[in-house]
C-alpha cells in the first residue's frame, strides 16, 4: 500500500527541459480575476502571489466561493488572469492567445478531471493517445508512449478497454496516464477524487504520491481534508486571497529526492 | 493532430451514429442522385441525337405539312395534305433547285397488319420513291431496293426492315417470299440492313412500298396524292443552306404564299432535330435540376442543423480536447472534416442510387441515361462540398467555446 516501498516503478519520464531542480514551475505574480456579469463585478482572485517548485506536491484548499476554481483555471491556462503575471516553467502565459494557450497546455500540463473526463467512444489507449496526437506525435510512437504510460498506471492489461468496462478507479487512472502522457512540467488535478469511493480514492492518491516520488510536481484541487492531508504542502484559500500556506505535519516532502 | 487523424475521428464520429448520419444525408442524397441522373439524361440524350443524326444521313432537310400556326380552317384536316408528290417532283428539279441532290417523299406511314401464312406482324407502311435508300443514308442486306419501273407500275413489291423480316420469316431469307398487307399480296424485293433505333421509332422495323403502290392501295379518301413528309438531301454539308433556301422559295411559290408567318409547311435541318430533342430533354432536366438544387440545399441545412447538434450534445469533449491540447483552429478543422464525411456519405450514396436509377429508367422510359465517371467524381466533389460549406457554421461555434464553460457542460 506504501507507494515510497515500490521505488523501482518511481522512474516516470521527467520534464523534458530539465530546468534546475528548485527553479519553480509555477510563479504567480499578484494575479487577479474579476468576472463581470452585466454590471456587477465579482473579484474571484485578489492578488494571489505564489511560487511552486518542481517536484512539489501541492494542495489547493478553500470553500466554495474562495476562488480555487479560477485558480485551478489560471493555474491550467485554460483562463487567463485579469491582472498580474504567470509563469509557468519560464514562460509568461498571461500574454498568450487561445490558440498558444492550448499547445502550452498540451505541452506543459497534464490535466486531472473530477468527472474523468474520458471519451467514451475511444479505448483507453486511443484516450491516452488523445494529447500525443495533439502534440504531433507519429502514430507509432503514439501507440508505444501511451502503452508505456498505461503500464506504468497499472493498466498494462487494460488497453484495448472502453471507460465504460473500466471502475471508476481505472477510469481515472486512465486519466493520470493521458495527463503523464507528454510528459508535462505540471499535472494538475481538479478533485480527482470527488467520485471515488474509499479504495479507489486510496488507489488514485496512491498513484499521485508515486508520481511525486518520482519527481513530478503535482497540484492538487480538492476540499477534502483526508486528501489534501496527503500532500507536502497545502494552501488555503479564502475570498480570493491566500489564507495560509504550510508544509503538511504528514510530510512527504522528504520523498522528492530522486 | 494530422489530416490523417482529423479524418480518423470525422470517420468514426459517422461510424458512432450510424442512423443519425445516414438520415442527415438524405437530403443530400437525394440531391446528388438527381444530379447524376440529370447530367446522366443529358448525355444520353445528346447520344440519341448523334445517333439519330447518324441515322438521318447526313445533309438532310425534312419538310412538314402545315404547322398548327397555319390558317385556322384548313388546320386539323389539312395539315396532313398540303404536300404533294408534285412538291417532291418540283424539288428534284435541278433548274429549280440545284443544290437539292435527292428527294425523297414519303406518304403518311400506316399501321397495318402484314401476314405470312399464319404469322402476322404489325408494322409501319410507308410508301416513298427510289432515292429514298440514298437520302435515309440506308443499305440492303439482301435483294433489292424499289426501283423505278415499280414506281411507276405502281407495282406490289415491299422491302422490310431487319426485324420485321426475321419477325415474318424467321431465319428464311425473306427475298422472293410474299406477305399479305391489306388482303393484297406483296413480293419482298429486299431487307434493309439494321440501322438501330432513334427515340420513337424501330428504325429496323417497317415496311417499304412504291409511294404509288401506297397511295393506290394503302391510304384512301382525299389524302391519296398527299405526302407527309419530303425528305431532301443536299448536295453537300456546305449547301445545305442554299438547299433550304430554294426548298423554301419554291415551295412557297408552289403553295401560292407570300409571307413566311402563314406558310402551310416547315422545313427541318438537323440543327433544329437537335433543338427539338434537347428541348424536349430540357424540361425533364430543368425539373431534375430543380429538385437537385432544393434536395442539396435542404441536405445542407440538415447537416448544419445536426452539426450544431453534435457541437452541442459534444461540449464537454470539445473542453476536454481543447483542455488536451486542441487548439481552436484544429476544432474547427475536426468538425469541418466530420461535416465533410456526412457530405461525402450522402455523396456516395447519391451516386450509388442515381447510377440504380440509370439503371432502371430506361426499363420504363424511353429515355437512355448515360453515366460518365467524371460527373460521378464532381458530383461527390460537390457533396463533400456542400458538407464543409453547412459545416462551417457549426465548426465555428466549436471552435471559439471556451474550455472552461465547455469542460464545466453537463
Amino acid at each position: 500500500m506504501e507507494p515510497v516501498a515500490e521505488r523501482p516503478r518511481a522512474e516516470l519520464p521527467s520534464s523534458e527541459e530539465e530546468p534546475p531542480r528548485e527553479a519553480p514551475v509555477i510563479e504567480l505574480d499578484g494575479v487577479s480575476k474579476v468576472y463581470r456579469t452585466g454590471e456587477i463585478e465579482v473579484a474571484a482572485l485578489r492578488g494571489v502571489s505564489l511560487s511552486i517548485r518542481q517536484g512539489e506536491y501541492v494542495a489547493i484548499m478553500g470553500p466554495s466561493g474562495s476562488g480555487k476554481s479560477t485558480l485551478m483555471h489560471i493555474l491550467g491556462c485554460l483562463d487567463v488572469a485579469s491582472q498580474g503575471h504567470y509563469l509557468l516553467a519560464g514562460e509568461d502565459v498571461s500574454v498568450m492567445d487561445e490558440e498558444e494557450l492550448a499547445e502550452v497546455r498540451n505541452r506543459r500540463i497534464g490535466f486531472v478531471f473530477q468527472q474523468f473526463n474520458l471519451l467514451p467512444s475511444l479505448t483507453a489507449l486511443r484516450n491516452v493517445e488523445l494529447p500525443l496526437a495533439y502534440a504531433r506525435v507519429n502514430r507509432h510512437e503514439r501507440a508505444e508512449r501511451a502503452r508505456a504510460v498505461l503500464d506504468r498506471v497499472g493498466l498494462g492489461d487494460r488497453l484495448g478497454h472502453r471507460p465504460g468496462e473500466l471502475s471508476g478507479g481505472q477510469q481515472q487512472r486512465v486519466a493520470v496516464a493521458r495527463a503523464l502522457a507528454t510528459d508535462p512540467a505540471l499535472v494538475l488535478a481538479d478533485e480527482p477524487t470527488g467520485n471515488l469511493d474509499s479504495t479507489a480514492t486510496e488507489d488514485v492518491l496512491g498513484l499521485f504520491a508515486e508520481l511525486h516520488d518520482a519527481g513530478r510536481t503535482v497540484v492538487l484541487i480538492t476540499h477534502e481534508a483526508e486528501v489534501a492531508a496527503r500532500a507536502a504542502r497545502v494552501i488555503h484559500l479564502h475570498d480570493g486571497h491566500i489564507a495560509s500556506d504550510e508544509s503538511s505535519s504528514t510530510v512527504r516532502a522528504a520523498g522528492a529526492g530522486r | 493532430m494530422t489530416w490523417g487523424d482529423t479524418l480518423r475521428n470525422g470517420i468514426d464520429a459517422i461510424r458512432n451514429h450510424k442512423m443519425r448520419s445516414a438520415l442527415t444525408s438524405l437530403g443530400i442524397l437525394i440531391g446528388i442522385a438527381a444530379v447524376v441522373l440529370t447530367v446522366g439524361l443529358g448525355q444520353g440524350a445528346q447520344k440519341q441525337v448523334s445517333k439519330q443524326l447518324a441515322a438521318l444521313g447526313g445533309n438532310l432537310l425534312i419538310v412538314s405539312p402545315g404547322s398548327s400556326t397555319s390558317s385556322g380552317v384548313r388546320g386539323g384536316f389539312g395539315s396532313a395534305a398540303t404536300l404533294t408528290a408534285a412538291d417532291a417532283t418540283a424539288l428534284s428539279s435541278k433548274v429549280a433547285a440545284p443544290d437539292i441532290d435527292r428527294v425523297a417523299p414519303v406518304s403518311s406511314s400506316a399501321s397495318e397488319s402484314l401476314v405470312n401464312g399464319s404469322t402476322n406482324w404489325t408494322s409501319t407502311v410507308v410508301g416513298t420513291t427510289p432515292d429514298w435508300l440514298s437520302v435515309r443514308g440506308r443499305s440492303l442486306s439482301s435483294g433489292r431496293f424499289i426501283s423505278a419501273a415499280d414506281q411507276s407500275s405502281a407495282a406490289a413489291v415491299v422491302v422490310l426492315g431487319s426485324d420485321t423480316a426475321s419477325e415474318l420469316f424467321g431465319p428464311i431469307d425473306a427475298v422472293g417470299q410474299s406477305v399479305t398487307i391489306n388482303s393484297v399480296v406483296y413480293e419482298v424485293v429486299g431487307v434493309l440492313t439494321s440501322a438501330g433505333s432513334d427515340s420513337s421509332t424501330n428504325l429496323d422495323d417497317q415496311a417499304v412500298v412504291p409511294i404509288s403502290t401506297a397511295q393506290q392501295r394503302l391510304i384512301g379518301g382525299t389524302n391519296r396524292g398527299s405526302v407527309a413528309d419530303i425528305y431532301i438531301k443536299a448536295s453537300s454539308e456546305s449547301r445545305l443552306s442554299a438547299a433550304y433556301q430554294e426548298a423554301n422559295k419554291l415551295l412557297a411559290y408552289r403553295h401560292s404564299i407570300t409571307s413566311g408567318s402563314s406558310s402551310d409547311f416547315t422545313i427541318t435541318t438537323q440543327q433544329s432535330v437537335i433543338s427539338t430533342t434537347s428541348s424536349v430533354n430540357g424540361t425533364l432536366a430543368n425539373l431534375l435540376i430543380g429538385v437537385a438544387a432544393l434536395s442539396l440545399m435542404v441536405g445542407g441545412i440538415g447537416v448544419m442543423n445536426i452539426m450544431l447538434v453534435s457541437v452541442k450534445e459534444r461540449t464537454r469533449e470539445i473542453g476536454l480536447r481543447k483542455a488536451l491540447g486542441g487548439t481552436p483552429s484544429l476544432i474547427r478543422r475536426q468538425f469541418l472534416a466530420e461535416a465533410s464525411m456526412l457530405g461525402l456519405t450522402g455523396g456516395l450514396l447519391g451516386v450509388g442510387l442515381g447510377i440504380g436509377a440509370a439503371e432502371i429508367l430506361p426499363h420504363f422510359m424511353n429515355t437512355p441515361v448515360s453515366i460518365s465517371v467524371t460527373w460521378i467524381a464532381i458530383a461527390i466533389g460537390v457533396a463533400i462540398a456542400i458538407g464543409i460549406g453547412f459545416g462551417v457554421y457549426p465548426a465555428a461555434r466549436a471552435a471559439r467555446l471556451s474550455p472552461i464553460d465547455a469542460l464545466r457542460s453537463e
